[in-house]
């Protein structure tokens, strides 16, 4: 790990952007459908309609509207949404913190529950444990992000479970407004834990629709991995060492099976990250998921483009990560 | 060889490890394939014995059911194996973790792949002696570096805090034998400890393997293929083929007055330091297809046998 490397990563990513720029808003443009008609009442006329096209810069050619545009991008205007008359910035990085929140717990939710199947799945190998294993990660796997959101929801409302709001962020009876968008790790900081609570209970069903995917793939994939480092040399000397059952799977084995379970856990977390779109939609979480499939229905052009961007950001943001994380994992790399 | 420090042999009585008549099979789907035919041996305390025989003799196999990490498949279909008087052929899994670490060791064929490459040397090494010895971590460091200097290894403070893969292939067996010698066990089970290394590098962890058993008293089962460094380390030598044992004794004898053919075949298949000259002889194999058919043949009369008794 150096900084040539991370530099030339960050170089790398200008153009990957520029490409995503470049078919995002082609595509856009291709498609049917009108954002001025989305705006504009049944009763406008045709003067009107032209009007609103050339106030928006609709008008021009589909090359020369992206040289516009990419001028706007250079000087940091991500331009304005049609359908909020805002700033297209300024709504994604007010919702931006929530989603990243949102992401992490659902990634402790995928590790801590994923990990701990396939801990449990290499220690009992070969008995009826390990079955149960493979069978709940196949049951969980069958099932797509947004469809356990609605099994969840059905679940709350068959079952009357009151205390787990399947709606929102935070109550309404909490007086807590955040300076940051990351009101889970500020109401912590400040010790509102009234506020801390809540956030943490509206979060709890969005966080694990995403996480039972992901979780069963890591069950999956660290189990194999797990059960492959268990027939190396060194596990056979750490039987002769003495030590349990338990402490070879936890200690001496799991260590050198995470390095392949990482990767693929970091490419899986970007569709995670994707799934927020859906599952924000259904729990009317106020992320930008949620305000992407709004954009999307009212053929917000600027700010669909501004949120494919900040997607696209995001994912290259985990992917480097991912690679940083092999150094700490696995000694022999971190000379080279 | 030290001959006064070994009791004479047969004094069951006097043996850390008795292997009685050991049967085992690898169980297939059909039928058992037999790997050890009715081997015995003893150790005495503080003996090195030589365990030589070509691939496929079970010679391996006996030091893993010592050290109880056969494969799964692997049954023992007869006899026992006697540590310090006790049978050790079917102990629970408790009984066999308190068994490692003052009782048994290991010192492994190949020291690339042996160590735990995500941890630190200091830490594989500390890890037994804290478990099995009760150290606290400052204790356990302080006889980390100890064990290290025993194994002459230099600059013991940096190799503590580096991995397996910054060492080269002689200094991880030492490492390994760091690891074996750690709780003072009884027996510790050699694996063609020098099988893996460069031969310029075999010599001085020959020397280090007796430095260490004459300065800590263990007993050492030698696995190895090698006649030549049987006659340089073991007292005593039990030659194996196809699973039974062929012949057992005194170093000295083997070597110079063999009984059995096959010894005497294998003995001039082995390069001598002090005949250079001589041409190697490959074991003849009208010589190895007759042992196959005894082995057969033996297998043919132990299962009548146990059919019989059955």
């Amino acid at each position: 790990m150096s900084w040539s490397f991370l530099l030339r990563r960050l170089l790398l990513a200008i153009p990957t952007l520029f490409g995503v720029a470049a078919i995002v808003f082609v595509l856009l443009r291709v498609v049917p459908g009108d954002p001025i008609a989305m705006l504009i009442g049944p009763g406008a006329t045709e003067r009107d309609i032209a009007e609103l096209r050339r106030l928006y810069g609709l008008d021009e050619s589909i090359a020369l509207q992206f040289v516009y545009y990419l001028q706007d991008l250079a000087g940091g205007n991500f331009g304005t949404s049609i359908s909020m008359r805002q700033d297209v910035m300024e709504l994604v990085l007010g919702r931006l913190p929530v989603t990243i929140e949102l992401c992490l717990v659902a990634m402790l939710v995928a590790v801590g529950l994923g990990g701990a199947m396939a801990v449990a799945g290499a220690y009992w190998r070969g008995r009826p444990g390990e079955a149960a294993v493979d069978g709940a990660a196949g049951f969980i796997l069958a099932i797509p992000d947004f469809l356990w959101a609605l099994l969840f929801i059905l679940f709350v409302v068959v079952f009357a479970l009151d205390g787990l709001p399947i709606s929102g962020r935070i109550g309404h009876d909490v007086g807590f407004r955040g300076a940051t968008g990351f009101l889970l790790i500020e109401s912590l900081l400040r010790l509102r834990f009234d506020a801390f609570g809540s956030v943490l209970l509206h979060t709890v069903l969005p966080a694990f629709a995403l996480a039972l995917p992901l979780a069963a793939i890591i069950a999956r994939v660290l189990k194999t991995s797990i059960a492959e480092a268990m027939t190396q040399d060194y596990i056979l000397m750490a039987r002769v060492k003495g030590f349990s059952r338990a402490r070879i799977v936890c200690r001496e084995a799991l260590r050198n099976a995470l390095v392949p379970t990482v990767t693929l856990t970091g490419v899986q977390f970007t569709f995670l990250v994707g799934g927020t779109v859906l599952v924000e939609k259904i729990f009317s979480y106020p992320g930008i998921g949620n305000m992407a499939i709004d954009a999307v229905i009212n053929r917000d052009l600027p700010l669909i483009q501004g949120l494919v961007l900040t997607f696209a950001v995001l994912f290259i943001a985990i992917n480097l990560l991912v690679d940083m994380s092999y150094a700490l994992l696995n000694p022999r790399m971190r000379h080279g | 060889m030290s001959a006064a420090r070994i009791p004479p042999a047969g004094t069951p009585g006097g043996s850390i490890l008795s292997v009685r008549n050991l049967h085992l099979a690898i169980a297939g789907r059909r039928r058992h394939t037999p790997i050890l035919r009715d081997v015995s041996l003893d150790i005495a305390p503080g003996e090195v014995h030589g365990l030589v025989g070509e691939s496929g003799a079970g010679k391996t196999m006996i030091g893993k059911v010592i050290l109880g990490i056969q494969p799964s498949r692997a049954r023992i279909t007869g006899g026992s194996v006697l540590f310090d008087g006790a049978d050790i052929t079917h102990l629970s899994e408790r009984e066999r973790r308190r068994l490692m670490g003052r009782g048994l060791g290991l010192i492994p064929q190949d020291p690339m792949t042996s160590l735990n490459p995500a941890y630190r040397i200091g830490g594989q090494i500390a890890d037994v002696l804290r478990l099995h010895l009760g150290m606290n971590r400052t204790a356990a460091r302080a006889r980390t570096l100890e064990l290290l200097h025993d194994v002459h290894i230099r600059e013991p403070e940096r190799v503590l805090r580096q991995y397996p893969h910054e060492l080269s292939g002689g200094m991880r067996q030492r490492v390994s034998i760091a690891i074996a010698f750690a709780c003072r066990p009884k027996l510790i089970v050699a694996d063609e400890p020098t099988t893996a290394l460069d031969v310029t590098v075999q010599r001085q962890v020959l020397a280090l393997i007796k430095q260490m058993q004459a300065q800590e008293g263990a007993s050492i089962l030698f696995v190895t293929h090698d006649l030549g460094v049987v006659a340089k380390i073991c007292d005593r030598v039990t030659v194996l083929h196809g699973g039974r044992v062929l012949e057992a004794g005194d170093t000295r004898r083997i070597v110079e007055a063999s009984q059995h053919e096959y010894t005497r075949a294998l003995m001039a298949a082995t390069p001598r330091h002090d005949r250079p000259g001589d041409l190697l002889q490959p074991v003849p194999e009208t010589l190895t297809a007759r042992l196959d058919e005894e082995a057969l043949a033996y297998d043919a009369a132990y299962a009548a046998a146990g059919t019989h008794d059955g």
